[in-house]
């Protein structure tokens, strides 16, 4: 009797599983800047998710999330190191990549090796999907798309400009950008009068500059990361020579950047994603959510695309499970497979091809100039024009 | 014709900081027959003693240049009494080792404080255009304190008594102490002198370039290469390597891709032990 009257008390029990989520960080070493803003925006919505309760599929089955994480001090050998440990001593369900393109084919390997289905973020060298992988998937717009938007938005800004300099970091990512952006630029007719690789330590920027100056290039367009694109950058205004266009890779976007004071105006960079672009998205957080959580979480820092894209990581590992309504890694494979949402990061949808599995083709670049406001420097967007919030500043002055 | 102008301006000014890199490593070499392995993070700790007073103290880098001199001529006579002194008269693999182990450990000191993340010292001092050619005002100062550097360290050695007690002990240790040259104190001194200029020219580069905790090592490279072609052993041959050095990576990238200036750097050094051992203006005797 007793029995019969408590049993309707009872809750029906929940499963709670918590997946863990395996990456490398770099703490340490040349990408501190940009993996840094990376793993805060996947661990904000770690703590968000986890902190609402998890993710509940349609079996009741609420799923958590914990990461395990290393320092891969932004070195190959390191990663892959660390990704084994990963997946083989820590058990990680599920895998994000590591910051930048070459880290990232480092860790493919292994994910794909393994078996775990690995999100990338920071990681936009097309190769890496070429190479027949099926548990990685990109959220970047691809680097062959990554400097087309520059080469049209100096078409559209100055039609009488024709010599073009391109150099850059001698890394797969950047090689990779600047041969799809030379081969653009020449379809336009420009006059490609410098095509020069550096290599990623370069402090010393002056041979290049020389060179610039020699071959009487009116646009230079290049770069690599945060730290080569900021140096060059810095370097160019200091040798005060006459250009009148600067696109850059990676640094432009990042805040720090503006502490460059004088040598970041007018300078034109990629953004994955921009605090500015207003999309509406159909899965997750707005932007305005999105960056008053992060500043909030972290001491008031502004998130940069990197931050962004850390979040959208973890966002798209979400939404995989829910619609796989599975922890199951082939079934959550699948729904990354099919999906097509719009987050506030963009558009993500995933080539399914085996030529190129993986490959984002739903993502789009924004273009960002630094310019002059009250009492600084501020990113406007400048391209592509239906999304720009000012007329871009050219000549650079 | 102006490219080829400012290339060389510009590898003549690195060239002179180099100069003052490698007569650090060649003195101690010249002197006590050490090759000095952890030149480089001492190179590196330079940096970042201007980076923390112009950072922290607000000190101007040129006058924190002084207070990181005085420290690194230290930090050579303390490495010197705890690590190189007992292993002086050993096998020189023994030295090496030694001083390896001092690089790892400043090395790792620096990795555990600093992280291996990029540092910059955000000090400009404007430019100057001579023609077709631009000098950046930190590169010409850095120059200038290079060749002061130099002259000093040529007037210390041959007019100062321990100057000179240092090239007796050079020429031959048991002499210099037969005649009373107290060599242990002296050594100690050559070992803080040849640290001490590693991390003078390291607090120099600071002022015009990035710089990480294994920033030191590229320039490391260097002063062999540039010790070896002024001859190892003599300071002034360093000074002149490095203006080689400096002038063959201005002319370099004036014919080919930049990315070859180490490749003929180093043919050079594999092509100065084949055929000019002793160096350029000879090694010592």
């Amino acid at each position: 009797m007793a029995a019969e009257e408590t049993e309707p008390m009872e809750e029906p029990a929940t499963e709670e599983v918590t997946l863990v989520v395996g990456f490398t960080s770099s703490i340490t070493g040349k990408y501190e800047a940009e993996s840094g803003r990376q793993v805060r925006g996947f661990n904000l919505w770690m703590g968000q998710v986890n902190e609402a309760g998890g993710t509940t599929l349609s079996d009741g089955t609420v799923v958590k999330f914990e990461s395990v994480t290393y320092d891969d001090e932004s070195t190959k050998e390191r990663v892959q190191e660390l990704y084994t440990r990963l997946a083989t001593e820590d058990n990680a369900d599920l895998m994000i990549s590591p910051y930048s393109s070459g880290l990232t084919a480092a860790a493919s390997v292994i994910a794909e090796q393994y078996g775990k289905v690995m999100i990338t973020t920071g990681a936009a060298d097309d190769n890496n999907y070429m190479q027949g992988y099926t548990q990685v998937f990109q959220i970047y717009t691809p680097a062959s798309r990554y400097l087309a938007g520059a080469v049209d938005l100096l078409a559209a800004t100055d039609p009488t400009i024709s010599k073009v300099a391109f150099v850059y970091e001698n890394d797969n990512f950047s090689t990779s950008v600047v041969e799809a952006a030379n081969a653009y630029a020449q379809e336009l007719g420009y006059d490609i009068v410098l095509y020069e690789g550096y290599a990623s330590d370069t402090t010393d920027f002056a041979p290049f500059i020389n060179k610039i100056v020699d071959s009487g290039a009116e646009a230079i367009l290049g770069g690599g990361h945060f730290q080569d694109g900021s140096t060059f950058a810095r370097q160019i205004s200091e040798k005060g020579i006459d250009i009148n266009y600067l696109a850059l890779l990676v640094a432009p976007p990042e805040p720090a950047f503006a502490d460059l004071g004088e040598a970041a105006l007018g300078v034109i960079g990629p953004s994955q994603w921009e605090p500015l672009a207003a999309y509406t998205p159909e899965f997750g957080p707005s932007s305005n959510e999105f960056i008053n959580a992060y500043m909030a979480a972290f001491e008031g820092e502004e998130p940069s695309y990197h931050s962004a894209g850390g979040y959208a990581a973890g966002l798209v590992l979400q939404k995989a499970i829910e619609d796989a309504d599975s922890t199951d890694p082939v079934a959550i494979k699948n729904a990354l497979d099919a999906m097509d949402m719009l987050t506030f990061f963009g558009s993500i949808k995933f080539d399914t091809t085996p030529e190129a599995h993986g490959l984002q083709i739903g993502h789009s670049m924004i273009y960002i100039q630094w310019q002059e406001a009250e009492g600084g420097l501020i990113k406007q967007v400048v391209w592509p024009a239906e999304g720009s919030t000012a007329e871009v500043l050219y000549p650079i002055p | 014709m102006d490219f080829l102008l400012s290339s060389l301006s510009d590898g003549l000014l690195i060239g002179f900081i180099y100069g003052v890199a490698a007569m650090g490593l060649t003195l101690i070499f010249g002197v006590m027959d050490v090759i000095n392995l952890a030149h480089g993070p001492i190179i590196a700790l330079g940096m970042f003693g201007i980076y923390l007073t112009f950072n922290n103290i607000g000190l101007q880098p040129y006058i924190g240049l002084i207070l990181v001199a005085a420290i690194g001529l230290l930090l050579g006579i303390i490495i010197y009494l705890i690590v190189v002194r007992r292993v002086l008269d050993a096998p020189h693999l023994s030295t090496l080792l030694a001083t390896f182990s001092v690089n790892m450990i400043i090395i790792g000191l620096g990795t555990a404080y600093f992280s291996t993340a990029p540092y910059n010292v955000d000090f400009s001092l404007g430019r100057v255009s001579l023609g077709p050619i631009t000098l950046l005002g930190t590169r010409v100062i850095g120059a200038l304190a290079a060749i002061l550097v130099t002259i000093g360290l040529y007037l210390f050695l041959y007019r100062t008594r321990p100057g000179r007690y240092i090239r007796a002990v050079a020429n031959n240790r048991n002499a210099a102490e037969l005649m009373g040259v107290p060599s242990n104190k002296i050594l100690a001194l050559s070992f803080g002198l040849g640290t001490m200029l590693a991390a003078f020219s390291g607090g120099l580069i600071a002022t015009f370039f990035p710089f990480t905790i294994l920033a030191g090592g590229s320039y490391e490279l260097k002063s062999f290469v540039i010790c070896v072609l002024g001859g190892m052993g003599n300071p002034i041959g360093a000074l002149l390597g490095g203006l080689i050095l400096g002038l063959i990576e201005g002319i370099i990238p004036t014919i080919m891709e930049t990315t070859w200036v180490p490749v003929v750097e180093f043919a050079l050094f594999v092509i100065i032990l084949l055929v000019r051992p002793s160096g350029l203006l000879g090694a010592k005797k």
